[in-house]
């Protein structure tokens, strides 16, 4: 296997570690629209970082925290983020990125890699900040792991008992926001979204209990991640795409399984 | 001798977007006390309700907690099918610590649903829900249980077994209840106070009493309020075609009056 293949591999995998447990969250609290504005505003992210001479992951890792506080914020005094206004700000956010950076001229931005990924082009370091960025998720998500499925039960009932709802609220938005930006690299922010939401769907077929469903789609996502970058290998197509399309065949599959608890 | 109500509520108004939802509402449950919350659809039941568990912090008013431990069981609960959970699960993360299975065994038992504690709780039927979630608030050990309805949905026979047991939660366990309840009749004649709630507090007490209050009377019309009564009246005396009293006692020839009563 050649190297730049070996590192996509292992760049890929982390994401999937992450995105498994990460996207069951966002499917059991209907938060896809937000990991959808999130994504879109990484963007906005990159454009930042080059204008302030970083490298564009500190950008991304800076708006995304600041729009994911915002939005937490919003959901907070009551007034919901509605879908609509998620939709707002995703494809504003969006659109406004690739304007501002269109006017750059003294940059060569490979936007195409930005927007799909270029998981093929990345380097050790890029692998390391993945793994780095996965593990930092995966000790907060398991610091807050009861608190976190309480919620997704309930609200109401997970503040009656006794957990901190609000101090979960920032944290599992924040966890959201530090994915994108380890996800951007491999798939793209198109399609980072795709990435938490179909493994963890995939997965519920095969689950009885929320731990499984997490492992279970951390496994789907892996499995997507080595298919699709064979397919891409194999076939020379773009690696992004292909590890989704490898997602929702294995979604698909999926809902062909007998279902134990369907 | 001092001593702390589980839990009072003390000229409490709250609005929403400017609409008053309740305004100066005062509330105290005592322990061993079940107290009920009567009133119209949109009168702030179920709001006074998350007032008084600290679910929502009220715009005007204090809100006083003397509870240890609550148990709350809102008016409806939907889990998403998406989220894999067996009833067993959603008892056990109720409890801190470990919890026996034989435990949450018994606790399905007491509610009629013992059978289900492998189901899924999405498979689960409205009335199993509400068992289910009763069953739950019990395993908390709790000094205080706030019910928002607690059997819509549950069958007849359900409801009734249901509502003994909370009464015998509250008078042999002596722990305080705060429920909201449609089912006038069933709930009145176990019940130690009843609040009739319209955005304010209309009227309060002992049951028989608000059942005869005049603004219980408008809030509910004299044919609800009229078929209550004849669940709750100590009957010393009978009435008339037309409702006037009918002496039972020649040596008391007009009806007894509670502490709380007011009227002529």
């Amino acid at each position: 296997m050649d190297e730049f293949l070996l590192r996509a591999m292992v760049a890929g995998l982390g994401l999937a570690t992450v995105t498994g447990p990460l996207g069951c969250f966002v499917v059991w609290r209907r938060m896809a629209y937000f990991g959808d504005a999130l994504a879109h505003t990484a963007l906005l992210g990159i454009v930042v970082g080059l204008l302030l001479g970083t490298a564009p992951l500190v950008g991304v890792v800076a708006v995304c925290v600041v729009v994911a506080l915002l939005l937490a914020g919003m959901r907070r005094d009551g007034r919901l983020a509605s879908d609509s206004l998620l939709g707002i700000l995703a494809h504003g956010a969006l659109a406004l990125g690739l304007v501002l950076l269109s006017t750059m001229e003294r940059v060569r931005v490979d936007l195409m890699g930005w927007l799909f990924g270029d998981i093929l082009a990345v380097s050790w370091t890029d692998a390391i900040l993945v793994w780095g960025g996965a593990g930092l998720v995966l000790i907060l998500l398991a610091a807050y792991w009861r608190c976190l499925v309480a919620m997704a039960v309930d609200e109401d009932l997970a503040r009656v008992e006794g957990h901190n709802v609000g101090r979960g609220r920032i944290v599992l938005m924040l966890l959201v926001a530090l994915s994108v930006a380890v996800a951007m690299k491999v798939v793209g922010v198109m399609l980072i979204t795709a990435m938490l939401v179909i493994p963890a769907a995939s997965a519920r077929r095969v689950a009885r209990t929320p731990e499984q469903m997490a492992m279970a789609a951390s496994v789907a996502g892996a499995l997507a991640v080595v298919a699709g970058l064979a397919g891409s290998w194999h076939y020379d197509t773009p690696s992004g795409p292909s590890i989704v399309v490898a997602a929702v065949a294995l979604f698909v599959l999926s809902r062909l399984l007998p279902g134990r608890a369907s | 001798m001092s001593h702390t109500p589980l839990v009072r509520v003390s000229e409490v108004s709250v609005a929403f977007r400017g609409h008053t939802v309740l305004d100066g509402v005062n509330l105290t449950v005592e322990p061993g006390r079940i107290v009920t919350l009567v009133g119209p659809n949109g009168a702030g039941k179920s709001t006074l309700l998350k007032v008084a568990v600290g679910l929502l912090p009220p715009d005007r008013g204090r809100v006083a907690f003397g509870a240890r431990t609550v148990g709350y069981v809102p008016q409806k609960l939907v889990i998403e099918r998406i989220l894999p959970l067996s009833v067993r699960r959603f008892l056990a993360m109720a409890v801190r610590g470990p919890v026996g299975h034989s435990q949450l065994e018994d606790a399905l038992t007491l509610v009629g649903a013992g059978h289900v504690l492998r189901r899924q709780v999405a498979d689960l039927s409205g009335g199993e829900m509400q068992r289910v979630l009763l069953a739950r608030a019990m395993l908390r050990r709790p000094d205080l249980l706030v019910l928002d309805e607690p059997v819509g949905g549950v069958d007849m026979a359900g409801q009734a077994e249901l509502y003994d047991l909370i009464a015998a939660l509250a008078h042999r366990d002596g722990v305080g209840i705060l429920m909201v309840s449609h089912d006038l009749h069933v709930v009145m004649a176990a019940t130690d106070e009843v609040v009739c709630l319209n955005h304010h507090v209309c009227c309060a007490g002992h049951p028989e009493t608000v059942s005869r209050h005049p603004e219980y009377l408008a809030l509910f019309g004299p044919r609800v309020a009229g078929s209550l009564a004849i669940y709750t009246h100590a009957h010393d005396h009978g009435h008339l075609a037309d409702g006037s009293v009918l002496p039972l006692d020649p040596d008391h020839p007009v009806h007894q009056h509670g502490p709380e009563c007011h009227h002529g």
